[in-house]
């Protein structure tokens, strides 16, 4: 496994840029969420992603993808990141996909993936139940009746949950909370009856929503994959939705860095450029150092998936990890080195810090992946 | 098969014959193998192992067959490497001269310099030490004072220099000095080779905290160099100086993560002891503040050791890259001491005497020395200084 990234992947890594660059800096984001966007995403710029070609990127060839892989995808985000582009991509095109591409029926996938490919569907994994994100702390419960399931309970912090137009809800078909085994996964359609969505305003400005369930009615065939399969099927889509957003989180860094150091350059106190100050220098090379860390950590995990690496588990965890702390505290210096202006609204800085503790919860906190990391290893 | 399948063959054959048995056990720190006229063999096999990676020209694989070495290719290496790790065999040869001189002498030096100390290095006939740092010289290190004066057919050298390491057993030492008092200060430096045997040499051990005496001073009295002994253009030794530097610091970073197994897995360093010391609950290190702090550690070595991989597979492209290796793995280093003695509690400082084994002990002893690796070849604080100027581009 070299490394690097070949001509393919760093051709998706340009246009990507250059799409971020071109078509939505910072400030789209910004109006988004100036206007109170009800997806906090843009629709027209979503469709114009699907026409790139992004969505396919990790459908497989059979059912009419690209096939360009974790990599792919990953290095997408990256650069979508760096401008803290709002999209469903990543819930549709990773966690949408991977879901259905890993547990799904034949049927299923001809037709779910078909639809995200043409841009007529997104989805939303709906896991998390707690403060703390816990696969096996799952409690929403999917009880058999005569014509399918009825689900009860509570999912919170759901990705893209209230513009979704598919759910794919983790539920409990057997053990209690705590239990890894028991889970299933199933396919809702989000206007059922009994189903609440309300959109939570956060940080960040993006699209989360909790959900409740109060005895949902679906059919027997809504199931995705085997019951109380996804029990162990929803770690590779964890595993793959950890190192897509530490990519994208990589991306933040980058360029909250990259405006920091210009930021060093150009701003001069007592007569001289601040970025001469050697307390500021040599902060600024650790962070660097950390930054280049982090990339190698990135690049491995996406490899890692693509060739299906039995190394993929403490890999995902060491990219979360290394995103997270790494991103944690760029965002925190870039406000510090930018002094007062750093804490204006005005100047966009901040929504690189807001993105940051948001994206550091997600599918695991730097915590949560450094004791996975230490129980993998055996420590 | 493949030519390299063959390459692999013929390895493993050679290594079969040719490796003594006590050479295919670990390393004892009283067998290490530095070379040079002086050198004591208390293990007679380590002499034999020596000489025949000597002669084959393994003991530097990558460089030239003409200067005695093995003029093999990366892939060749790699397998010559994986071979020698897989009946655990000893390095044959520690040396300076092969991780610092060499490379330079193969850039800089003209074809008598190659073929008259290349091949001696490479067969560690002669041990060579480094005369950099001086007294007022530390990391402003052009400031150097030691002055070679111009006597027609040879330099008259006169001066000290400190840490140079292990100066009381080399036999040649290779040395900054002064030959243009009047240029700008780095424009003033050569790059000299001193035979130490030479009338007016003589050095003297610093003790460190560690109890051992790893460093001396060397002192130059009236010393007569002949002119055929500097390395490129009078005057031009810190291009060659700054490049020695990138080796040694690359080896230095290096160290540090072989020490630590590499990928975070193998090693049983660091995690082996906590669980001894501390115990295991479940598989898991008992104190769990401890294991996340280790694991934290162990994280940061993996990554790392990706980054190295990384370098190398985009072909090692940046020079300020070995600043970054040097920074990094010296400062891991120092952390992976400092979480060992901690492991081992009260056992972890104990000096000398019975009451600790000599693993013990030696593990006390070598977390002091860990100490300089931060210091040596350019403190932390310069590599923090290279990289803002010279990666991120920040004002001086």
């Amino acid at each position: 496994m070299k490394l690097v990234l070949n001509e393919e992947l760093q051709f998706l890594k340009d246009t990507a840029s250059n799409f971020a660059k071109d078509k939505a800096p910072v400030s789209h984001l910004r109006k988004l969420r100036d206007d109170d966007h009800p997806n906090s995403w843009d629709e027209s710029l979503w469709n114009e992603m699907v026409e790139l070609g992004w969505t396919s990127i990790l459908i497989p060839e059979k059912y009419g993808g690209s096939e360009f892989g974790l990599a792919g995808i990953s290095v997408v985000l990256q650069e979508l990141g760096k401008t803290l582009v709002p999209s469903p991509l990543f819930a549709t095109g990773v966690l949408g996909v991977t879901s259905i591409n890993q547990m799904g029926s034949e049927s299923q996938k001809e037709e779910l993936l078909g639809k995200i490919l043409e841009g007529k569907l997104t989805t939303a994994l709906a896991i998390d139940e707690g403060s703390h994100h816990e696969p096996a702390n799952t409690e929403l419960s999917a009880e058999k009746n005569n014509d399918g399931w009825v689900l009860n309970g509570e999912k919170v912090f759901v990705i893209d949950g209230s513009s979704a137009d598919l759910l794919i809800v983790i539920a409990r078909t057997s053990g209690n909370k705590g239990d890894a085994q028991g889970l299933s996964a199933f396919i809702v359609d989000p206007n059922s009856k009994g189903i609440n969505r309300r959109k939570v305003p956060t940080a960040d400005s993006r699209n989360y929503a909790n959900i409740s369930f109060e005895d949902v009615t679906i059919a027997a065939e809504e199931i995705l994959g085997e019951v109380d399969g996804a029990s162990d099927e929803i770690h590779k889509v964890l595993d793959f939705g950890r190192i897509a957003m530490s990519a994208e989180m990589l991306g933040n860094t980058e360029e909250a860095f990259a405006i920091t150091l210009n930021y060093l350059k150009e701003r001069k106190q007592f007569g001289v450029l601040i970025g001469s100050f050697q307390a500021l220098q040599h902060r600024a090379a650790k962070m660097f150092c950390e930054i280049e860390l982090t990339k190698s950590a990135v690049i491995a995990a996406m490899h890692a998936a693509d060739e299906n690496s039995n190394e993929l588990e403490r890999l995902s965890s060491l990219a979360k990890f290394q995103a997270g702390t790494t991103l944690h505290t760029v965002s925190n210096e870039s406000i510090q080195m930018h002094g007062g202006i750093g804490v204006t609204d005005e100047y966009d800085i901040g929504f690189y810090l807001k993105r940051a503790r948001v994206a550091e919860q997600i599918f695991g906190s730097s915590s949560y992946h450094k004791s996975r990391y230490a129980d993998i290893s055996g420590y | 098969m493949s030519n390299l399948e063959n390459f692999r063959a013929e390895v493993s054959e050679w290594l079969e014959e040719n490796c003594p048995p006590s050479m295919r056990t670990p390393m004892v720190e009283d067998e290490v193998v530095w070379g040079g006229r002086n050198a004591v063999y208390k293990n007679p096999e380590s002499k034999i192992w020596l000489d025949k990676m000597g002669e084959k020209g393994w003991t530097a694989p990558a460089l030239p067959k003409e200067y005695g070495g093995g003029g093999l290719n990366s892939d060749e290496i790699k397998i010559l490497n994986s071979e020698l790790f897989k009946i655990g065999a000893r390095p044959a040869l520690n040396s300076f001269g092969i991780w610092m001189l060499a490379p330079v002498i193969i850039e800089y030096g003209n074809e008598a310099q190659k073929m008259e100390h290349i091949p001696k290095i490479l067969k560690g006939e002669i041990r060579w030490c480094q005369g950099y740092s001086e007294p007022g010289s530390g990391s402003d290190l052009a400031s150097l004072s030691t002055k070679a004066e111009d006597m027609g057919d040879h330099y008259l050298v006169n001066g000290q220099k400190v840490w140079t390491s292990y100066a009381d057993q080399a036999d040649w030492i290779f040395a900054l000095v002064r030959t243009g008092p009047k240029e700008p200060k780095h424009s003033g430096i050569s790059f000299l080779l001193i035979d130490m045997a030479d009338p007016g040499v003589s050095t003297k051990p610093i003790t460190l905290i560690s109890g051992k005496s790893p460093f001396c001073e060397t002192f130059f009295d009236n010393v007569k160099v002949p002119k055929e002994n500097l390395i490129g253009e009078e005057n031009q030794g810190w291009t060659i100086a700054k490049k020695l530097l990138q080796h040694e610091r690359n080896f230095i970073s290096n160290f540090g993560l072989a020490a630590g197994g590499g990928d975070g897995s193998k090693t049983k360093g660091v995690i082996g002891l906590a669980k001894t010391y501390l115990g295991e609950e479940n598989g898991k290190i008992a104190d769990l503040d401890f294991r996340s702090r280790v694991t934290e550690h162990k994280m940061k070595e993996h990554s790392f050791g990706l980054t190295l991989q990384r370098a190398g597979d985009e072909g090692g492209k940046a020079s300020a890259a070995s600043s970054i290796f040097k920074y990094y793995g010296t400062e891991h280093n120092k952390n992976r001491y400092e979480l060992m003695i901690e492991a081992m509690g009260n056992k972890g400082f104990i000096w000398d005497g019975d009451e600790a084994e000599s693993k013990e002990k030696a593990i006390t002893r070598a977390w002091l020395r860990t100490k300089a690796n931060s210091i040596e070849g350019g403190t932390s604080e310069v590599q923090l200084n290279v990289i803002a100027k010279r990666v991120l581009d920040l004002p001086a």
